[in-house]
């Protein structure tokens, strides 16, 4: 089955590849087949299917791996512009509705 | 009905100062998960204090972070209890664990999991290694199915006061009528189920095959197609006026569209920026065309539709 992709060209993603040091963290925490080896360093493969989790940026010792980190949740936008405190992945109860 | 785990270490089956260690989140759905998912495996369990949610979303918080981690190691006397120095963590949790500085800090090494529970067994089998599928959040029909509750639940909720609303409204536009009472009440009743089928139900089942990128433009097709089903449906059961039949073809689709919207949290693959930029067009657009549907509304009623 293909892969669900949003929009292309929006993502803060970057990649400084004189900081990457190889270790390969990136590729074990991505959950989306962002990046892929390349001579011993990493490369970004598929820019486009980044949901801006933070994992690589998180993990990247180096500091070569650069995004600024969201939730992708238009209600929890929209109750932050409302004023209101309850947005997803916040309240104790209905955390299954922002995956598991 | 508690959702919660107590922070702190757990042991699985007759775990031992080899067995390996395994880090989840204070949501009882999370550890459940865990401990079904590693049948005659002993282990260890260090459970963070993520306030009851499960690990992807306390990650993005970073309640299931680098310094609740090295807190909860220090605290629950880990180090004492096994003889390695390795932790095996959820990937979906590496948006808040810093592993090179966990490392830095206890002394322990992060080694991130599959994705999936159910893809441990095969994990630890395999040394520790992962294969690109683990590796993989994907958003499947059934885990799509399974959201579809929580995703009609408040739009039912906020749907209830609308219709009262407009039934209530339709009273003071054009004067008290049983008969006609009973038709605009099906008018609005069929157009807010219509909404939300298309936007709650038929959105997130169809998302791939559904056209356009922007979760607002799926819903938006889907709310065309069901506001044609509408019109059919209300077309026969009651006789109304050119006005009213646009506002249902105005309205439902931009509803349709909103709702729709409003999973781009519950899915996999969006991303903020891409949110801001679909909420940045679409938002406006759903707004002003619900309130174009609403004038037209009026206008049908004060036509005497």
């Amino acid at each position: 089955m293909r892969p669900l992709l949003y929009f292309s060209d929006v993502v803060t993603l970057t990649f400084d590849a004189d900081k990457c040091t190889g270790c390969g963290m990136c590729l074990a925490v991505c959950p989306r087949e962002v990046l892929r080896p390349s001579n011993g360093k990493v490369e970004v493969a598929w820019r486009d299917a980044c949901i801006e989790c933070g994992a690589c940026r998180r993990n990247c010792p180096g500091g070569a791996l650069k995004v600024k980190p969201g939730v992708g949740c238009a209600s929890a936008m929209i109750d932050k512009m409302l004023g209101r405190k309850k947005a997803c992945c916040v309240d104790d109860d209905s955390s299954p509705s922002c995956g598991q | 009905m508690r959702y919660r785990v107590d922070p702190g270490l757990y042991t699985i089956g007759d775990a031992g100062p080899d067995s390996p260690v395994f880090v989840t989140a204070s949501y009882k759905m999370s550890f459940d998960l865990l401990r079904k998912a590693l049948p005659g495996i002993s282990a260890w369990v260090l459970v963070l204090d993520t306030q009851g949610i499960n690990v992807w979303c306390a990650a993005g918080k970073g309640t299931f972070g680098t310094d609740e981690l090295v807190g909860r190691i220090q605290s629950s006397g880990l180090a004492d209890v096994v003889s390695h120095r390795r932790l095996i963590v959820p990937q979906l949790g590496a948006p808040g664990i810093a592993a090179h500085e966990v490392r830095k800090r206890s002394g322990f090494q992060v080694v991130y999991g599959p994705v999936r529970a159910d893809d441990l067994p095969a994990f630890l089998k395999d040394g520790l290694k992962a294969t690109g599928r683990m590796r993989t959040k994907h958003f499947s029909f059934m885990e799509r199915l399974a959201l579809v509750p929580m995703e009609i639940v408040p739009a039912v909720k906020g749907a209830l006061p609308v219709a009262a609303a407009l039934f209530v409204l339709s009273f003071f536009v054009s004067g008290f009528s049983a008969p006609r009472a009973l038709g605009r009440t099906i008018v609005v009743l069929v157009s807010l189920s219509a909404s939300i089928i298309a936007g709650a139900v038929l959105t997130p089942l169809l998302l791939p095959w559904l056209p356009g990128r922007a979760f607002s433009t799926k819903g938006f097709y889907a709310g065309l197609l069901l506001a044609v089903c509408a019109l059919l449906l209300t077309g026969t059961l009651y006789h109304s006026n050119m006005a009213m039949v646009l506002a249902q073809l105005v309205s439902i689709p931009a509803l349709a569209a909103y709702l729709a919207m409003n999973f781009t949290g519950a899915s996999t693959f969006t991303s903020l920026s891409g949110v801001q930029k679909e909420m940045r067009f679409a938002l406006p657009l759903e707004i002003g065309a619900t309130a174009a549907g609403l004038a037209l509304w009026i206008a049908a009623l004060l036509m005497g539709g």
